[in-house]
Parts: structure tokens; C-alpha cells; sequence
């Protein structure tokens, strides 16, 4: 009995995620699909201790910018974007690949486009920033949990990534 | 031989399953929505269950189920039942495959002592009877977010790690993939398994884990990682020789990541356990003195009761000790298939890159859990000629090669899953290593400027 032709449905390891891709983080050191929005923090290029939160909502393509401290941000006019939402954007698609980003915007750009904008048709919305921001304080706080050596069971479900060989 | 047991199909197994499938199929769609076959599927249970134990519990909670209540007593007897069929299905594989191995199996002591899951749990416990009710397609982005609250409580409390790292695991799939109800297909039993899962450890009373303390050489037989969005672990089989004794024990690393780090980079993570990192890298053996053993044959692992020992070749330790090993028996409410992950040695096999043929059976390769953080490919397990292995059922049997003595441009190569504890060896990917690595500093030094302000 050997586990050639098991259905999909019927795999405890079926896979769900597509490991995410490397990239570089000091621009856009966070980015994320959640809550219906991309969503992340851009890296201000002339101050290291500001971050723009930026977000654009799937289906309606409302696009916010503002800073850690609410104030919005100078390059966003109405519906046409900054260079920190247009950062966010390249940061997704290395991330995660321009399928799964348009897939969760729901755009259908045509095949073989990877440039995701001509497909978006944005519109202002107002800002998440506390969310988004609070959203990026957790993640980076995992890096502070304490590593366990508790034997976890549950982990035989999750496979460590393959390489993209 | 081990080919019978891979060709078996032990009685009662496709009905196990079969009951399993209809019940994680009223799970697809909810259990607020069930319709006739659904609710047929999950009386096919109260049939099955009729002369056990759980009789009685089973049949009121299917009833009131079926009727539209679903309280969170309800939602355990199922998830119990699930415990109880594929707990059987673990048991007769395993035993299949033992009783072709002659391998002995200690058996599971009666728990003394339960664990009180503590008011953490309920948030868990609210967050996975609106998954059941909703259905997996039913879930949207708002309900997938809705267990972080949860997550985030037992993330802070050390001792309620395993279901706060099981929960996290799974929310981000249902995040990933919200809206469901557009998503072409819907892993049925995976997340049924979790589901189920999360719940058992969401309840008190469940029974410990009992332990005791352990000196001996511990002889690596090789790594097996593992990896959601937010954990990286590294888990390693190995032979514990005790005084006149050898056992089959495995031990656990396990550290907090986020998505961003993966493949070799993520050991970096793991920077807490050189000992064990280096006993991995360099094949060492490792010697351990009052080491926490557990029922169920984990090393419970402990930096300050180890040390490193003489270099050990995991292919000769398995050669010469893995046949005659005694092995453990897993905890009872955690059997099941896809837990099952026993190490072989394998030899005088026809290799390619994605089946063995043993010699009077093929069994593929789940190559799907050759690790971007390691060394082996699919090309050096066509190439081979002798494999540590891990035996995984999941539909059938199919082996996880974690060391592979192989030919290469006629050369002898050796390679094994934790070669790169301690950074990789080759240099392609000791650069992409490098690269990715920095990804650990720039959040590191974010989080210090954001999080301590």
C-alpha cells in the first residue's frame, strides 16, 4: 500500500502555503496578505527611525499610506500611488509570487505580466496604520520567544520548505 | 520483511478511514449546513461507535449535532472519535510494520497524572466550534483572523507552546487561503487533522507525558525539519545506549521565526543549541547525563546535560544497533498515521527520483519533505545506494530519506538532512545562506528599535 495517487482531499500533508520566496528586507521589512489587504511597513529612505504603514485593499484597490505616527503620507495623492505602496507591491511579488497577489486582489492581470498595477484600478481609502503596525510589532516579536525543546507532535504536518531547485 | 508489511493492508483500515473521511467532510461545508448525506455520514459513526466505550456520548452528541447544537462537549466527542479510528489505524500499521521488522515496542504506562489546560484555552476552544460551525468554506478573512487573540495569549505562556505553535500553523493557512469558498480545493483531512488535534489539547484533563532522567551516548541517526510561517524546528532520530541497552529515541530544537526566514538561514534560529547543532554538522555522538526521557520516547533535550563525543557515522550506527533497538510507543491520544515516521535503513535498493524499488515492492519518496535547508535533492536520492530513511503513511507508505550514501561523477558522496546545522558546506548555498541571513539582522535590529520604545 504505497502513497502513489492520493487524492489531495485525503493528505494530511497536502501542502497549502507556497513556501514564501527570499528577498531583501531592509526596504520592506514586512509584508503581509491579511485581513483582505496587502499590507506592510516600507522603510522611510531618509529617516531610520520612521516606517510608512501601507495597505491596499483586495477587490476595491483602496490604497493608504501613512506613517508609524498617523500622519499620511506626502507622495500618496487620492488614487495614485506613493513609492512606498509601489515598494510594497515589488516586495509582495518576490515574497509570495504576482499569482497569489492577484489572486488575493482579485485582478486577473494578463499571463506573463508580472507588473501588477495595469490590472489595479486604486481608489483612496482610509488608513489602517494601528493594525497594520500593531500586526508588524507581533511578528517581529516572535524573534523574542524563547526556543522550546518540547517534543511539538503536531510539527510531523508541517514539512520543512523544499528548495525551489 | 519490511516489503510485506509496505504491501499489507491491514483489515478494517478503509473502513477507519472511510468513517473519518465522512466526518471531516461535514466539516468542508459545516455543521451548521449539514445536509442528508452529511448528516447520514456522521450517523454511520454513531453505528460504528455502538459497541464501544464512547457509546453513549457519541450517539447523544451526533443527535444534537444533527439537530443544529453544537456545543463545545459535542465538538470534543468528535474530535475523540477521530482519536479513536485513526489511533487504531496507527496501531495497526505500526504494528505491521514492526512484526516484519522484529522490532520490539515498549508499551504506553497508564498515565498517573493529567494536565489542566487552564483558561487560556477557551479563546481556543470558541475560535474552533465557529470553524465547525462556518465549514472550511465558510471561512473568510475575518473568521481566519479570528483565533490570533487566542494565538497570541498561549504564545506568551511557555507551557501552552505546543497548541499556541499547532493554532498559529493553522490559521495561517486559513488566512492564506480566505476567502475559501473560491479556493479550488479544500485539503479535507489536513485541516480536519488539525482541527481535531487543536482540540484535544484544548481540553483538561488530558493525561502527562511521564519521564524519566536518562545517561547514556546518544548516536544521531539523522534530522527531520519542520516549518510553518512562524516555527522552525529540527527534530532528530537517534540510538540512546544505555547501561545494557539500546533504544530508538528522537529528540526536539524548536524556535520562533517569522516567514520571512526560511531555508538554511533558519538555523540561525536554532544558535541556542551548539551542542546539538554541532553533533548534527560534524557526526558526532553525543554523551548525555540526567536527560529527561519521556514515555513516548522523546529526549527531552537539555544543553547543560550534554556533551559532545566521539565522531559517529549515523550509517554505521544504524547498520550495526537500529535492528536490535527497543523502541517507544506513542502517546495514547496522539497515535495517528501521520505521525508515524520510522527510521530504515536502506540498502541494495533500485533508486530514482521518486520511487525505491525494494525488490518485490516500489515505495515512493516523499520528496515533498526534502528540505531546502539541508543538503539532499532528488537527483542525489536517484544517485544512491544506501538511505537513512523515515517510513511515513499518508494514503500509503512512502519513505523521507534523511542520509543517502551515494555516486556522483563516479565519486562516493555522503550527505545528511543536518550537514548545514552550523551553516552549509556547499557554497551556492552557503552565499544564499549569507544573503538570507541578513534578513535575520534587519529584523533583529528593527525590532529593537520598534519593539522596546
Amino acid at each position: 500500500m504505497t502513497s502513489e495517487g492520493v487524492a489531495y482531499e485525503r493528505r494530511g500533508a497536502a501542502p497549502v502555503i507556497a513556501p514564501v520566496r527570499p528577498r531583501k528586507l531592509a526596504k520592506v521589512p514586512f509584508v503581509e496578505l491579511a485581513e483582505g489587504r496587502l499590507q506592510g511597513v516600507v522603510s522611510s529612505g531618509s529617516d531610520p527611525a520612521r516606517v510608512y504603514v501601507s495597505s491596499i485593499t483586495a477587490g476595491e484597490h483602496g490604497l493608504s499610506c501613512n506613517t508609524n505616527n498617523n500622519r499620511p503620507c506626502g507622495g500618496l495623492s487620492g488614487a495614485h500611488p506613493c513609492n512606498h505602496l509601489r515598494a510594497l507591491v515589488d516586495a509582495a511579488v518576490a515574497q509570495y509570487g504576482a499569482d497569489r497577489v492577484a489572486r488575493y486582489l482579485r485582478v486577473e492581470p494578463p499571463e506573463d505580466e508580472t507588473d501588477i498595477w495595469p490590472a489595479l484600478h486604486p481608489v483612496a481609502a482610509p488608513g489602517r496604520t494601528p493594525e497594520v503596525f500593531s500586526s508588524f510589532l507581533r511578528h517581529l516579536a516572535y524573534l523574542e520567544l524563547p526556543p522550546t525543546t518540547d517534543p511539538l507532535p503536531e510539527l510531523q504536518w508541517f514539512p520543512a520548505a523544499g528548495a525551489v531547485r | 520483511m519490511l516489503a510485506d508489511a509496505l504491501r499489507a493492508h491491514p483489515a478494517g483500515l478503509d473502513e477507519a478511514f472511510g468513517l473519518v473521511d465522512g466526518l471531516d467532510d461535514a466539516l468542508v461545508h459545516g455543521l451548521a449546513r449539514l445536509d442528508d448525506d452529511r448528516a447520514a455520514a456522521l450517523d454511520a459513526l454513531v453505528a460504528a461507535f455502538s459497541a464501544t466505550p464512547l457509546a453513549e456520548r457519541v450517539t447523544e452528541a451526533i443527535g444534537k449535532i444533527i439537530s443544529g447544537t453544537v456545543t463545545d462537549e459535542h465538538l470534543a466527542v468528535l474530535a475523540g472519535c477521530r482519536v479513536a479510528l485513526l489511533g487504531a489505524a496507527h496501531d495497526a500499521l505500526l504494528t505491521g510494520l514492526d512484526t516484519a521488522r522484529g522490532r520490539t515496542r515498549e508499551p504506553f504506562p497508564v498515565a498517573a497524572a493529567s494536565i489542566d489546560a487552564g483558561h487560556l484555552s477557551a479563546g481556543s476552544r470558541s475560535w474552533l466550534r465557529e470553524l465547525a460551525i462556518a465549514g472550511w468554506r465558510g471561512v473568510d478573512h475575518e473568521l481566519a483572523a479570528g483565533g490570533s487573540p487566542a494565538v497570541q495569549a498561549l504564545l506568551a505562556e511557555p507551557s501552552r507552546r505546543r497548541l499556541a505553535v499547532l493554532l498559529d500553523g493553522f490559521a495561517a493557512e486559513l488566512r492564506a487561503a480566505a476567502p475559501v469558498a473560491t479556493l479550488p480545493r479544500v485539503p479535507v483531512r489536513r485541516w480536519a487533522d488539525l482541527w481535531a488535534r487543536a482540540l484535544i489539547l484544548a481540553q483538561d484533563g488530558r493525561p502527562a507525558d511521564p519521564a524519566d532522567p536518562v545517561d547514556g551516548r546518544f548516536l544521531i541517526l539523522g534530522a527531520d525539519l519542520h516549518e510553518h510561517p512562524t516555527v522552525f524546528r529540527c527534530q532528530v532520530h537517534g540510538l540512546l545506549e544505555t547501561a545494557g541497552r539500546v533504544r530508538l529515541v528522537r529528540t526536539s530544537v524548536a524556535a520562533a521565526k517569522v516567514d520571512t526566514i526560511s531555508g538554511a538561514a533558519a538555523w540561525r534560529m536554532l544558535s541556542a543549541f551548539p551542542i546539538l547543532l554541532a553533533g548534527l554538522a560534524e557526526h558526532r555522538s553525543l554523551d548525555v547525563a540526567g536527560m529527561a526521557l519521556t514515555a513516548g520516547g522523546d529526549l527531552i533535550w537539555d544543553e547543560t546535560r550534554a556533551a559532545a563525543g566521539e565522531p559517529a557515522d549515523p550509517f554505521a550506527s544504524a547498520r550495526v544497533l537500529l535492528a536490535g533497538a527497543v523502541a517507544a510507543s506513542t502517546a495514547p491520544l496522539d497515535r495517528h498515521p501521520a505521525v508515524l515516521a520510522e527510521p530504515v535503513l536502506l540498502e541494495g535498493y533500485t533508486a530514482t527520483t521518486d520511487a525505491f524499488d525494494l525488490g518485490g515492492v516500489t515505495v515512493g519518496l516523499d520528496v515533498d519533505r526534502l528540505p531546502a535547508a539541508g543538503p539532499l535533492t532528488p537527483e542525489l536520492v536517484a544517485a544512491s545506494t544506501a538511505c537513512i530513511g523515515l517510513l511515513r503513511f499518508d494514503g500509503g507508505w512512502a519513505v523521507q530519506p534523511i542520509a543517502l550514501q551515494a555516486t556522483v561523477r563516479k565519486k562516493p558522496v555522503v550527505v545528511h538532512t543536518g550537514d548545514w546545522a552550523l551553516g552549509p558546506t556547499e557554497a551556492k548555498a552557503a552565499k544564499a545562506e549569507a544573503a538570507a541571513g541578513t534578513a535575520v539582522d534587519v529584523l533583529r535590529e528593527r525590532a529593537g528599535r520598534l519593539l522596546r520604545k
